[in-house]
């Protein structure tokens, strides 16, 4: 199974749900009229997008179809298409890992997935040949150290970790050191799940990212946070407060293989320009895959 | 604070009508069109949203509101009652089974946090004298077994595990055995989190339930859930039917429009919420209180039942007597910040003030870590000087500053703020029954 096939079978609830309303939608219009609109804009919001994302999508889409006359269902499904995709493109979509080590810091709040996509991220690096170590950062959740120990061994990759309640700065200063002289080429810090809002808990996050500025000065660090297809409109304000932090490089959105939509990013990518780099469509070691907006577009609103 | 943004949209709204002598129908509309889209953008399903505007509408345009002397007011309380009748009416209690040991279920999806709730829950239980048992039933997830094990640890509460070898199913029914041979109260099985859309898991849950015959089977929702809440809550509800929903994650920013749609969908009620990571962050569900803090009328309710919990009454009389006689010291001043400091982080106990609105908490500083340094200064004070702070010259305030691992600086400025509490309660001397007095009797006197 390609890469495609994975992520549009990751996806076919996604484009399932969202393609057959939109056939109901077009079929009981067929032609383009203002109603039509209304409609597919109702779908936009039902998948996350958000209210004022999805004006703009709509108000994009009208413009589209005025001025290259689209007249059919067909033609306005493929607008709409091209206008996700768009908006959803990017030039940085891949990892910057130009440095030896570079440096991957996973964040989030509490229960988005952190863990596991740092498993099938070390896994996805791993098969591409490079050599990883991970950071058990996340020295506050119980038992999350052990988690992540058993993803490392599943992916076959070193990890360095403290006991549970010890300060993650420690953790990933000595991880930095263990990379340097091991030489590997990547470092993937896990850290702990913190609601965006508590203030505390977003300064250690600072001291962490202040620790590996200086320690590797230089190095191509990767922030990515990582977004729960499920999460609503909070997912644009977890996104602010987190890039407050430190500049994200990209977002993985992780849960895509339930009924949830994830049209958050559109939001995101619209308010911060922060581009998706990977999405998660199963618990299995290789469910991670790299996030391609046509895919993306063409998975969303193909037709069976 | 939950559903600022919200309640800033209907202040601002409302602002604008109160100004008007008289609402016409196209007021209604374009109030309708702000509601129906604060509603959206706190994340209440498109369906929900419809409905609730369709009935607000209705109520609205009627004469109640046009013959009305303030518009606003009216407009209010009816957005407020209509999402208090969509959340339910009233509080709904957990229920415990008339045959020992109660069986609760946690369900839900990867990461709403089942784990920590059922820890929470479990030690909720045990405040009002039950005797709980938590089951490790998640035998996928890698180290699940062992985070309830730790959350156990933590609460000194026992865990029933069967490793991750066995069928979940038998681990439940050995539990519920283990626990009617135990005599425990109360039994609270943790299941893995699932896809609503896995039908073999959701097989796997209804095989338990039939196995152990829940007496409440909860579902646990993340409160940032967007619109996908009306699918995953309707879907777990189809299929196995649950008899509550437990909202996490609260203590965020998010509008947690979840709540709304997810009650709309199953008809369930919320009956708890989850309002941070330390394992009593566990509270009741109150509708109307909800209703409030949505339109910012603050949470007064909540924050009494707060202070009643963690103001000892013997010290709040004490104190109440030694602001009279105008001895309030350093000593008091610490027994009362601790005593607040019970009642959760600062920043949750204002945010449940009226008028607190999310722009002016912006504005404080409410670090915990400060009030914890302030506890380290005045700790660092010997008797002496804590009843007398006059006697403190310079060497005595650098003494202070090293033993509290603070500056000079820090230690003036405490100074400088308790000179003002005692200035404040000087004034506030003699003028009986002045509303700070009153409200310190209050929570002496629970109301």
């Amino acid at each position: 199974m390609g890469v495609f096939d994975k992520l549009k079978n990751g996806l076919k609830k996604t484009r399932e749900s969202i393609a057959q309303k939109i056939d109901q939608v077009l079929v009981s219009f067929g032609k383009v009229d203002e109603e039509l609109f209304e409609e597919l804009e109702e779908i936009l919001i039902t998948a996350d997008v958000g209210v004022e994302t999805s004006v703009a999508i709509i108000d994009q889409l009208r413009d589209m179809v005025k001025k290259e006359k689209i007249t059919t269902a067909e033609g306005v499904r493929q607008a709409i298409k091209r206008i996700i995709a768009e908006r959803l493109s990017d030039e940085q979509s891949g990892l910057n890992l130009s440095t030896t080590p570079s440096v991957i810091v996973i964040i989030g709040v509490n229960g988005v997935g952190k863990t596991t996509s740092i498993g099938k991220l070390a896994y996805l690096l791993k098969s591409q040949g490079k050599q990883v170590l991970v950071a058990a950062a996340d020295t506050f959740r119980a038992a999350a150290i052990d988690q992540l120990e058993i993803w490392t061994k599943r992916a076959g990759v070193d990890i360095v970790k403290h006991s549970e309640g010890a300060d993650p700065s420690a953790v990933v200063f000595d991880a930095i050191q263990s990379a340097k002289s091991r030489k590997v080429d990547v470092l993937i810090c896990d850290t702990a799940g913190r609601l965006h809002t508590k203030k505390n808990l977003m300064e250690e996050l600072k001291k962490l990212f202040r620790i590996i500025n200086r320690e590797l000065p230089g190095a191509a660090v990767e922030t990515l946070l990582v977004l729960d297809a499920t999460t609503g409109q909070n997912a644009v304000s977890q996104a602010k407060t987190f890039s407050e932090v430190s500049q994200l490089t990209g977002l993985i959105l992780t849960k895509l293989d339930g009924t949830a939509k994830g049209g958050i990013i559109l939001s995101i990518k619209n308010e911060l320009n922060v581009p998706v780099k990977f999405v998660g469509v199963g618990e299995q070691m290789d469910d991670l895959q790299p996030f391609i907006p046509q895919d993306f577009a063409e998975a969303l609103m193909a037709a069976e | 604070m939950v559903f600022e943004g919200l309640s800033e949209k209907l202040q601002n709204l409302m602002k604008k009508i109160k100004g008007q002598a008289r609402i016409t129908e196209k007021d209604v509309k374009e109030m309708m069109r702000e509601v129906k889209l604060a509603l959206l953008e706190a994340d209440v399903n498109f369906k929900v949203v419809k409905e609730f505007i369709n009935t607000i509408s209705e109520r609205a345009v009627g004469s109640e509101v046009l013959e009305s002397l303030t518009p606003g007011q009216q407009v209010v309380k009816i957005v407020h009652e209509e999402l208090i009748r969509l959340m339910g009416s009233t509080p709904a209690k957990i229920t415990f089974s008339p045959a020992p040991p109660t069986v609760y279920m946690m369900v839900g999806l990867q990461g709403s946090g089942k784990t920590t709730t059922s820890g929470k829950l479990a030690n909720l239980l045990r405040k009002d004298g039950k005797k709980p048992l938590l089951v490790a039933c998640d035998v996928y997830r890698p180290a699940a077994v062992k985070q309830l094990q730790v959350v156990g640890s933590q609460l000194n509460i026992p865990v029933f595990e069967m490793g991750t070898g066995q069928d979940p199913v038998d681990i439940a029914r050995k539990a519920v055995e283990h626990a009617k041979s135990m005599q425990f109260d109360v039994v609270i099985i943790d299941t893995a989190g699932r896809l609503h859309v896995d039908a073999e898991l959701m097989e796997e849950l209804k095989r338990i339930k039939q196995s152990v015959k829940p007496h409440e089977i909860l579902l646990v929702v993340d409160a940032m859930t967007g619109q996908d809440a009306v699918n995953v809550a309707g879907s777990f509800n189809d299929q196995l039917g649950i008899d509550g929903i437990i909202l996490t994650k609260l203590d965020g920013d998010t509008r947690g429009g979840a709540a709304l749609s997810t009650k709309a969908v199953t008809g369930k009620p919320i009956k708890f919420v989850g309002m941070g990571e330390k394992l009593n962050d566990l509270e009741p569900f109150y509708p109307d209180r909800m209703a409030s803090r949505i339109l910012g009328m603050g949470d007064v309710l909540s924050l009494i039942e707060k202070a009643q919990e963690a103001f000892d009454e013997k010290k709040a009389l004490e104190l109440e007597k030694k602001m009279r006689s105008q001895q309030f010291t350093l000593d008091d001043f610490l027994e009362q910040m601790q005593q607040l400091k019970k009642m959760g982080p600062l920043s949750q106990v204002l945010s449940m003030l009226p008028g607190m609105d999310a722009k002016a908490l912006k504005g404080i500083d409410m670090d915990d870590k400060q009030m914890a340094r302030t506890l380290a200064i005045i700790q660092s004070m010997t008797p002496q000087e804590r009843a007398n702070p006059s006697i403190l010259n310079a060497s005595r305030r650098q003494r202070i500053a090293r033993g509290s691992g603070t500056s000079v600086t820090d230690v003036n400025r405490l100074l400088k703020q308790f000179e003002e509490v005692q200035k404040m309660i000087k004034a506030l001397q003699g003028k009986k029954g002045s509303r700070w007095m009153k409200g310190l009797g209050g929570f002496r006197r629970p109301f």
